[in-house]
């Protein structure tokens, strides 16, 4: 037991000597917190949109009007010509041109029919489909409003489309995003920390000085572990109370749960890393396997992009990813109020990774060299 | 002269003896974008959803077949009355409840007016945004064509879709793709080069050399701008023959476009080499201070319009927007330097400054 303490105290004191290290791990991640919360959102609203008036006519202007009081669009300065929009378009500053074309009212009146010429910039072919959609809906209820049925016209129908959101009235997305976030940053922040700070010690060599005291196999593993869980729990700690303290994330479910959660993902995770740093000689080709394996368990893991869009293998290849496990987990306890009951498939699978993971840590680091 | 090529031969010897990391060095960019470009899309696909259908008629029937048969949804459960709402959306299968209301079909026949209404389980709000907004189009969209068959006045939109008429998923994703995975691995490839020597103690064989701080920084560089060319020359090669995004300008302005990019990274590395003391902090430095700004203000998954406005400004002082607007432009909507001039002009700044920053704060003298 002893000597796990003085390895521990010897980690702690190598970390905060150093002393550009304590903004790297406090004052970094937080702010990234604080900040990138807020841009985590897929509304579709301002949309920008340009018109080219070729009919000037109360009409056309009437249903100008009509675009600028929908929340979903932005209307951008009106463009005479049909050239200039298109310069607008592909400097990027306007996304729909909507052109007018001579006699639109003249011919709505005396035909009841007329056309309209519409350009999306469909590369964002999601949002281009849906502005499609309400552009026809903003020209039906524009109709609705405007025309008298006569014998030979019928008048148009409009499906009046109201909204519900249930669990989530306001559609704020900070609370779902801002325990992902955290746990991205805290996984980072743990593995690099662990990883590296194994290599290097190969890397300058002083492991050959622990490989010759009477450090147990076991105790040095520990002793690697210990201080950077117990640092990645505090900087989650400290995230949770920031996400509170500014922007009153709800805290539904019991945070021992919570906490019984993250030791045994940081476990997970950190052996990864840990198994990462036994079969690299120096800390860059440490430094790009963590990379990649981070940033491939980070994209699948649904923080970003719903696991519902994602394809069936996809899907498949996330029962190994240990941070779709713990971002589920996280979600769940914190604004579901999840029970363990309710969690318990996690907790199995978590605790399986963990098991296995560590057996092969035993197994693959020795402490003669060969 | 003669110093400095001996010195970037050196570095050179380096990367290449160490066959293990300039294999994953080359292979990561391939893999990820492989997997990332085909799993990253927000288009939703069989979401299941419940129907509350309290007219039934035959207006209300097509308008589920038209939802069913987009491929968008499907209906996992009809409710009889609205108290069911809460216990469907108890276990988290069903995304979304469409309620029709009575008379649906003969209200819009006769008044024109019927109102359906959607509640969705917003626990994820952006998942509940993209499935609200897919449902409201395909009903939109239904309303419409029923006006244009019945005859009723109308205004018909010709709808264009310029630039990617099929509406593919990947052109919006992949160009962020490439500049995330280019950023990251650029600047972490740099990021250790300076700090590495600082830390084995050979720094003070190269201060002592005639080698100035410029040649030194330079002759790190160098051999991973080759580096990095391979990489962005593999990650283009996959987005045209497996992802089939176009290039429609030119392919010389993309190339010197990524070139600049990836000068851009390799010096914000070594900018971060020059300033930390260990390759520990160099690293932690790169990989968290870059990540998941790269990823999440560049407007590479997250549309920076939609973002608050401090967040905008925010966004226009990292490098990663302007590059994915670039390419963007030059591949999909095929415009040439003078509407990207702008882009252009902001990363030879970046690059000059993340240059300029190394050279002035590298130290001729050890601590």
């Amino acid at each position: 037991m002893r000597t796990i303490v003085a390895i521990i105290q010897k980690e702690f004191l190598q970390v905060f000597r150093n002393r550009i290290m304590l903004p790297i791990l406090f004052v970094v991640p937080f702010v990234q917190l604080i900040i990138l919360v807020n841009a985590a959102t897929l509304e579709i609203k301002n949309l920008r949109i340009t018109f080219v008036d070729n009919d000037m006519s109360s009409t056309s202007r009437n249903i100008r009007n009509k675009f600028d009081y929908s929340p979903f669009f932005n209307s951008q300065p009106l463009y005479l010509s049909p050239d200039e929009a298109e310069v607008a378009m592909k400097k990027g500053q306007t996304d729909i041109i909507v052109t007018f074309p001579f006699n639109f009212e003249k011919k709505l009146l005396q035909e009841g029919h007329t056309e309209l010429q519409v350009s999306i910039n469909a590369i964002n072919g999601v949002v281009a489909g849906i502005s499609s959609a309400y552009i026809q809906s903003i020209l039906t209820g524009y109709l609705k409003e405007n025309t008298n049925p006569t014998p030979s016209l019928a008048r148009p129908a409009e499906i009046k489309i109201s909204y519900q959101h249930w669990f989530n009235p306001q559609l704020n997305y900070k609370n779902f995003m801002l325990p992902a976030i955290l746990v991205l940053l805290v996984t980072m922040i743990g593995m690099i920390l662990s990883t590296l700070n194994f290599v290097r010690e190969k890397e300058i060599g002083t492991i050959e000085q622990i490989n010759v005291t009477p450090i147990r196999k076991y105790q040095f593993i520990i002793g690697k572990f210990l201080p950077f869980l117990i640092l990645a729990i505090g900087e989650l700690c400290l995230g949770l109370t920031l996400g509170k303290l500014l922007y009153d994330i709800p805290i539904l479910g019991n945070l021992g749960n919570l906490l019984l959660f993250t030791i045994l993902y940081l476990i997970v995770v950190m052996s990864i890393g840990l198994l990462i740093a036994v079969s690299s000689r120096t800390q860059q080709q440490a430094l790009f396997v963590l990379f990649f394996i981070m940033l491939v368990c980070i994209m699948l893991s649904g923080t970003f992009t719903s696991v519902e869009t994602m394809p069936h293998w996809a899907q498949l290849i996330n029962h190994l990813n240990p941070i779709f496990y713990f971002m589920r987990v996280i979600r769940m306890i914190l604004l579901k109020g999840s029970t363990f009951a309710d969690l318990l498939p996690e907790f199995i699978s978590l605790s399986i990774f963990a098991i296995i993971l560590f057996q092969i840590l035993l197994l693959r680091y020795r402490k003669s060299t060969t | 002269m003669k110093p400095f090529w001996g010195f970037v031969k050196k570095e050179f010897y380096h990367i290449l003896r160490d066959k293990r990391t300039l294999i994953v060095i080359l292979g990561i960019p391939i893999v990820e974008m492989l997997l990332f470009g085909f799993v990253l899309t927000n288009e939703i696909k069989e979401v299941n959803v419940a129907v509350c259908d309290l007219s039934k008629d035959d207006i209300t029937r097509e308008i589920i077949q038209k939802l069913e048969g987009s491929g968008y949804f499907k209906v996992k459960k009809h409710l009889s009355n609205l108290r069911e709402v809460e216990a469907t959306f108890k276990n988290g299968e069903i995304k979304e409840v469409i309620v029709f209301e009575q008379h649906f079909g003969s209200k819009l026949q006769k008044e024109g007016n019927a109102s359906v209404q959607l509640i969705s389980d917003a626990s994820d709000a952006n998942f509940s945004n993209l499935v609200v907004n897919y449902t409201s189009a395909i009903i939109a969209r239904y309303a419409h064509d029923l006006n244009k068959a019945s005859n009723s006045s109308g205004i018909i939109p010709q709808i264009r879709m310029i630039y990617n008429p099929n509406l593919e998923g990947v052109y919006f994703f992949v160009p962020g793709i490439i500049a995330l995975i280019l950023m990251l691995i650029s600047a972490l490839m740099t990021s250790a080069s300076i700090v590495r020597e600082k830390e084995m103690g050979t720094m003070e064989v190269l201060l002592v050399s005639p080698l100035r701080p410029f040649h030194i920084i330079a002759g790190k560089v160098l051999p991973y701008v080759a580096l990095s060319l391979l990489n962005a020359i593999a990650v283009l090669l996959m987005s045209y023959f497996v992802f089939q995004l176009p290039v429609k300008g030119s392919l010389l302005l993309l190339m010197v476009e990524c070139l600049l990019y990836i000068l851009l990274a390799l010096s914000l590395g070594i900018l971060i080499s020059t300033v930390t003391n260990s390759q520990l902090v160099a690293m932690l430095l790169s990989l968290v201070g870059l990540m998941l700004p790269t990823i999440l203000l560049s407007g590479f998954i997250f549309p920076i319009e939609n973002m608050p406005k401090i967040l905008q400004w925010l966004c226009a002082i990292l490098p990663p927007k302007y590059f994915i607007i670039v390419i963007k432009s030059i591949m999909i909507k095929g415009t040439g330097l003078q509407y990207i001039w702008f882009e252009t002009i902001m990363l030879v700044l970046f690059t000059i400054l993340f240059m300029g920053l190394s050279i002035k704060k590298f130290n001729v003298r050890l601590a």
